[in-house]
């Protein structure tokens, strides 16, 4: 996960949750210290403290906790070190049970209760992982691209054409349309297979005059994304190089399907044709058509192209 | 209306189709006079063009009444006579700009393939496949031209369209092909193939001042043309080694530049180089068949320049790269930029320099195009050019 996601995204930064693990590693740094410092009362609070073996199992629990203590607290790996977790639960369960199994009166209700809270903080530490777990797979889908173009107009130009917001959808192929609210929000519609829609609000978080443009989607939506384009003077009185770079998260399940049928097999391709007839519209005023491409630039359509002759007027 | 359209591998037909409507701002419709079959048609007749479809219609040579022009359109009216350039370009792109109309940035809307292929893509051409953008071609009764703010030339009334139509691809193709070879006095310039561009190209480095042109065929009847309208020497490749005429011709230098005129679909005098690269091409582990363009560079002088304006669509073998770099030859190359050519050379023609119609050997009503195409690629009848009235 790169720096510019945590500044585009910051919804995926919400799931990833770092609070809970870091509770659960405070909890086994303090009982492991406890465990290490004092295993006879441990052992009295447990019920154990009659059994020649729990002199050398406690503190060996103690150690082990403290190197869970630190896993989680190192804020490294947490979906590995939440289930290291769990693991122990289930290693301290079995031996609970086991003294249980000969121990009778204020020892078995002690053994009782130890093994409640042992349960307890079992049930925490699943949690945790199954949720680290989700968000981790949640930044795995997410779609990155960085494309680029250039075009044969001033930076100005192509800035201003570009942060109204409401011009994307003439180029941006997916894109049903955009509407400016006020100068930072907007609303988007895409257009999907078979009349699906997704639709979110977004918001321009960073704009530089003539030279850059970030925006995101408000936190909530459930198609997560956010892009930022770059208006750079290209090298040798070019004009400009217009440097894009998107993000977006699908979600898992159906409409994640839609999404991904919305961007087609190949997202990258998908913007850079948006790109090119971004350069066409500003070169020549509108998308270039042809008889066998008849709405313009898109692989998804080269695959089925009409013959190269005038649309009938049933498709005009 | 009536259009002449690809219905697969040596097979055309002329077909029912709905009229051209205005596509953009900055289209034109024409009713169209005349228009030619090229020799790069016969490549998409032999299917060695990819990304056709059934039904495509072709043509990229032609001429004819502007009929209606969209909003955008200003520099044409209904009623105007223009010539059509064969590339489609935008002519605000930087490559348009610099005069490169013919890798125009713009007008192919199917780039994506044609990048995969060629690496970038080249400009969009009338009737030449989708990866040349899918336009419908100037084979037909009307065409929808785009840009016609930037392609079209208005041609004066005392121009006939035999004339004029030669400026849509064949005479500034020619042209370029001369042009690129940076001509100084006293030079000797050979042209491998004596169709029409070779034929123009011969005719135009004597116009840019070439001491001899030497133009190479194997058809008699075409190299009677080359001697008698252009003035050219001619060597028939069946009957005489190449290399061995040229450096007899020359004392030994080789010519200073060489134009390759043929392209993709070359013959070869020796049995076995043909059937060698035919066998590829036919297996297609090689698309091309690059016989003319290997002599030409073997051909030419140390230092010289060996101009391509054949086309070629895809990769060829036996490239000798040895002799290209040890000898220091210069490659110059592309799809003509017509629309830096159509003005001045127009003027050629009303100035008397040029006739560029000497080579029209056949004129028939577009109906026909089926029977042109025929006789075209069999070279019966000593063919040379096919015109199509409509």
């Amino acid at each position: 996960m790169d720096r510019v996601d945590n500044v585009l995204l910051p919804e995926l930064d919400g799931p990833v949750p770092t609070a809970l693990p870091r509770t659960l590693g405070l909890l086994s740094l303090a009982l492991g210290v406890g465990a290490l410092v004092a295993p006879g009362p441990l052992a009295r609070l447990a019920g154990v403290d009659d059994s020649p073996a729990a002199g050398a199992a406690i503190p060996a629990v103690g150690a082990r906790e403290l190197v869970h203590a630190v896993g989680l607290l190192s804020g490294r790996r947490p979906a590995a070190w939440t289930w290291t977790m769990v693991a122990g639960d289930a290693l301290d369960l079995t031996l609970l049970g086991r003294a249980m199994a000969d121990r009778r009166g204020e020892r078995r209700r002690r053994l009782t209760l130890a093994t409640a809270a042992v349960a307890g903080i079992a049930a925490l530490d699943v949690a945790a992982a199954i949720a680290v777990g989700r968000a981790r797979r949640a930044r795995a889908r997410v779609i990155r691209m960085e494309i680029a173009v250039t075009v044969n107009r001033s930076p100005t130009e192509a800035y201003r054409f570009w942060r109204n917001m409401e011009n994307l959808p003439r180029f941006m192929a997916h894109l049903e349309s955009v509407h400016a609210d006020d100068l930072r929000r907007s609303h988007w519609t895409a257009r999907g297979p078979a009349g699906h829609r997704v639709e979110w609000d977004a918001e321009i978080i960073d704009d530089q005059p003539n030279k850059s443009i970030t925006w995101r989607s408000l936190p909530g939506t459930r198609v997560p994304n956010a892009g930022r384009v770059a208006f750079v003077p290209a090298p040798g009185d070019r004009g400009t190089e217009v440097r894009v770079q998107l993000r977006y998260a699908p979600p898992a399940g159906a409409l994640g399907r839609v999404v991904a049928k919305l961007f087609g097999e190949e997202p990258e391709q998908q913007v850079r044709d948006d790109l090119r007839r971004f350069k066409q519209v500003l070169e020549t005023g509108e998308v270039v058509r042809s008889e066998g491409s008849p709405n313009g630039i898109s692989v998804r359509q080269q695959a089925m192209q009409r013959p190269a002759q005038p649309l009938p007027a049933s498709r005009r | 209306m009536k259009a002449n359209a690809w219905m697969g591998t040596d097979s055309v037909k002329v077909i029912d189709v709905p009229d051209p409507t205005i596509m953009n701002a900055r289209d034109a419709i024409v009713r169209i006079s005349t228009t030619a079959i090229c020799g790069s048609d016969l490549h998409l007749y032999h299917g060695y063009i990819p990304a056709m479809r059934k039904g495509d219609i072709l043509g990229h040579e032609f001429m004819g009444e502007v009929v209606e022009v969209g909003p955008q359109v200003r520099n044409l009216k209904p009623g105007d006579r223009v010539v059509v350039p064969f590339p489609i370009a935008c002519g605000h792109c930087s490559s348009c700009q610099r005069g490169l109309y013919s890798v125009c940035e713009n007008s192919n809307p199917n780039a994506g393939i044609a990048e995969k292929i060629m690496g970038h893509s080249p400009a969009g051409i009338f009737g030449y496949s989708h990866l040349l953008g899918g336009y419908a071609g100037g084979q037909a009764e009307y065409a929808r031209v785009p840009f016609a703010d930037v392609g079209p030339l208005k041609v004066p009334d005392d121009i006939p369209d035999d004339q004029a139509v030669m400026l849509a691809d064949v005479f500034p193709t020619g042209y370029m092909g001369a042009e690129m070879c940076d001509i100084k006095p006293g030079q000797v310039i050979a042209v491998w193939g004596a169709g029409p561009v070779g034929l123009l190209a011969a005719a135009s480095a004597q116009i840019l001042g070439a001491e001899r042109v030497i133009v190479i065929d194997r058809f008699p009847y075409r190299l009677r043309l080359a001697e008698e309208h252009v003035g050219a020497e001619t060597i028939n490749y069946e009957h005489a080694d190449v290399l061995d005429t040229l450096n007899e011709m020359t004392a030994g230098r080789g010519p200073d530049a060489c134009i390759d005129a043929v392209g993709l679909e070359g013959h070869h005098g020796n049995a076995a180089m043909y059937a060698y690269d035919r066998a590829k091409q036919a297996t297609r582990t090689e698309t091309e068949r690059p016989f003319a363009l290997r002599e030409a560079i073997l051909a030419c002088r140390s230092g010289g320049v060996v101009s391509v304006v054949g086309a070629y669509g895809g990769f060829v073998d036996k490239f000798p790269m040895g002799a290209f770099m040890n000898r220091s030859l210069i490659m110059r190359t592309g799809q003509c930029h017509v629309q830096r050519y159509t003005r001045p050379l127009l003027e050629r023609i009303q100035r008397g320099e040029i006739d560029p119609s000497f080579i029209v050997s056949h004129r028939m009503p577009l109906r026909d195009a089926p029977k042109g195409y025929k006789i075209f690629q069999k070279k019966q009848d000593d063919c040379t050019k096919v015109l199509l009235t409509v």
